[in-house]
């Protein structure tokens, strides 16, 4: 189902943890909410279950006004942090609890709630733990017994909160694909929050990236990774270097050097130049370009990260092939950006 | 490396002789102060024989004290469970105003003298008290009778369940709750199938401890019972009664009654930390 947040506004006593903040989430749609802690994108995930109330704004589930609906009435499914597990309850009876505490005119009957119960047990992989408790699962296999559980009532939209937070490095990528794939089977609407950029990226349809209760940019992976909107995004998403410039008559100038990079005709003065390691082409030649000497390099996977200083201060980061690296002047590196952003100052 | 000390001693670690000192110190006190009363009050009880200690318990005025003990306790214990959910509940689970007065009010009764709990009450609902004209005229009696013993009792004992619950349900936070109710639950099942089972340990644990003190509560009861004989006096006021009267053997009877409880009480205590530790709450865990 299509949820829609309009100008939510959220206040916890006077600290105000989200401003202004619309949203349109697609139908079947795999959304992830990123931002560092802080950001308020844990609000917004508990603003749309209705475990929180919006100081302002509306939130709608479809064509239907959700704001003034319980978090009951809403019928979402959400995982916990750290999944909030009943453990006094067996896997089988923590799956199927949504469907047990329905009123008696729309209940299953308990045969029909434990079939459907070992169905999504099947579904997330557990086959045969339906005995067991909580404390008996490692932390993965509890994760999905929550997932479980916020399908089982079949709910308008599937809200996640930090998911994979507290699993170890392994198992979290193997249950990032697997949650790819049961989004893919099942097509729930499907919102969760993290902080890792990583996840998001790899997981996602579309990543809304927020920063101190704002919105900074909603797009694809690509486009977020691409084309960053703000210098927060270039910031937070993948590694980047930023350089003050000066721009003047549509080039690009630092320390008073040309560099044979265009700018817009229009703007004059002083503004930040954000660049990826990555985006960059070695300079040998007379060509105009950033010179400087490789202050230190360090090995990262199949790349070479070479740290360059500028002089006065500036330091940049490039990443090169280890055969490139292996052939540079140590007193002197030239290089170009072949993919930059300028922002104002 | 000569001053590092001994391979299987930590820098806490005492010596021998330290150790065997304070351990033997601590066993001579439990011995001096706890052993030996609780074994005078059997050997007293039974100094005259078995038939002697029965009879004196079936002493009407002493079975009527009994039978007040247990009634006082059924209908204070029941309140403060419910009273102790209530108030845990409430401070423990929302943010409000007042909530830090709240959380001291509910230690009150632990630092206020127990005869001065008897007495506000006496000054509350008493003949010469403020409410005692129109309670009297109104035939209501509530000094020297059941419903003042039971008030002073449910005052005296009403910290137990709360505080046993306060922490153990901060400890635990509303993330269950939450999940409940994200799931469709209504509070009132939320309450029952996900709250409940998560304290009920502590509950019990805290349920344990506050009907030991109903039972063998003195000084509040004391003063609100009036000592009428075979009518207001529970046990405890029963063994001072019959020790005043060089009752001794019927009034150490009575007190092993009180002794065997707290005996339960420990035994069950113990069990209950034993098995139940993590369902505890963290302050109660050994």
């Amino acid at each position: 189902m299509e949820v829609k947040v309009q100008n939510i506004r959220k206040e916890f006593g006077r600290f105000p943890a989200l401003h202004d903040v619309s949203l349109d989430i697609r139908s079947g749609e795999l959304i992830a909410l990123l931002g560092p802690s802080g950001s308020g994108k844990t609000t917004l995930l508990r603003l749309i279950a209705g475990l929180e109330t919006p100081t302002e704004g509306r939130i709608f589930f479809g064509e239907t006004d959700a704001s003034e609906k319980t978090v009951q009435e809403r019928n979402i499914g959400f995982v916990f942090q750290h999944y909030a597990l009943f453990r006094h309850m067996t896997v089988l009876d923590n799956i199927g609890f949504g469907l047990t505490v329905r009123p008696r005119a729309t209940r299953p009957p308990k045969a029909e709630i434990r079939r459907r119960a070992k169905e999504l047990l099947d579904l997330v992989q557990l086959t045969g733990m339906e005995g067991r408790y909580p404390t008996q699962l490692s932390g993965g296999q509890r994760q999905r017994v929550a997932l479980a559980r916020a399908m089982a009532v079949e709910p308008n939209v599937l809200l996640l909160d930090e998911p994979f937070g507290a699993l170890d490095a392994q198992v979290r990528k193997d249950l990032r694909k697997w949650l790819r794939e049961i989004h893919d089977r099942t097509g729930h609407t499907t919102v969760f929050v993290t902080h890792d950029q990583e996840e998001a990226l790899e997981l996602a349809d579309r990543v809304v990236v927020m920063s101190q209760g704002k919105i900074e940019q909603v797009g694809t992976p690509d486009e977020v990774y691409d084309s960053p909107n703000s210098p927060f995004v270039f910031g937070f998403i993948g590694e980047s270097n930023c350089l003050r410039v000066d721009v003047d008559g549509g080039e690009i100038r630092f320390q008073g050097k040309t560099l044979g990079m265009a700018a817009a005709e229009d703007k004059h003065g002083e503004a930040l130049l954000y660049f990826r390691p990555q985006d960059i082409v070695l300079v040998e030649d007379d060509t105009p370009h950033f010179e400087g000497q490789i202050a230190s390099t360090r090995r990262v996977a199949g790349t070479r990260h070479v740290e360059v200083a500028l002089g006065s201060g500036a330091h940049v980061e490039l990443e090169v092939t280890p055969e490139q690296a292996a052939r540079l002047d140590p007193k002197k590196i030239g290089f170009r950006p072949t993919r930059w952003k300028l922002f104002p100052v | 490396m000569a001053h590092n000390p001994p391979q299987d001693q930590g820098v806490t670690t005492e010596t021998p002789f330290a150790r065997a000192l304070l351990i033997g110190l601590s066993l001579i006190f439990l011995l001096l102060v706890l052993v030996m009363p609780l074994l005078a009050v059997f050997t007293e009880a039974l100094r005259k024989g078995f038939p002697a200690f029965l009879e004196s318990l079936s002493d009407p005025e002493t079975f009527s004290a009994i039978r007040l003990t247990l009634l006082v306790a059924g209908i204070s214990v029941p309140l403060n469970l419910v009273f102790g959910v209530v108030a845990a509940w409430t401070i423990a689970k929302f943010e409000f105003k007042g909530k830090a007065v709240l959380s001291t009010l509910i230690d009150l009764p632990f630092s206020v003298s127990p005869v001065i709990s008897g007495l506000v009450f006496v000054l509350l609902f008493g003949a010469q008290g403020l409410l005692g004209p129109w309670l009297q005229s109104n035939g209501i009696q509530i000094i020297f009778a059941v419903p003042g013993l039971v008030l002073a009792t449910v005052f005296i004992t009403f910290p137990f369940v709360a505080r046993e619950l306060i922490p153990l349900m901060q400890e635990q936070g509303n993330a269950d709750e939450e999940a409940a109710l994200s799931l469709g639950a209504s509070g009132w099942q939320t309450f029952w199938h996900v709250t409940l089972p998560n304290i009920k340990w502590g509950l019990l644990y805290g349920v344990l401890l506050c009907n030991a003190r109903a039972m063998g509560e003195f000084g509040a009861v004391s003063v609100v019972s009036g000592h009428i004989r075979g009518q207001t006096n529970t046990m405890p006021l029963q063994v001072e009664i019959l020790y005043n009267e060089y009752n001794f053997v019927a009034a150490f009877a009575v007190a092993t009654l009180l002794a065997l409880l707290a005996l339960v009480t420990l035994v069950l205590k113990a069990l209950l930390e034993h098995h139940f530790s993590a369902e505890l709450s963290a302050s109660r865990r050994h």
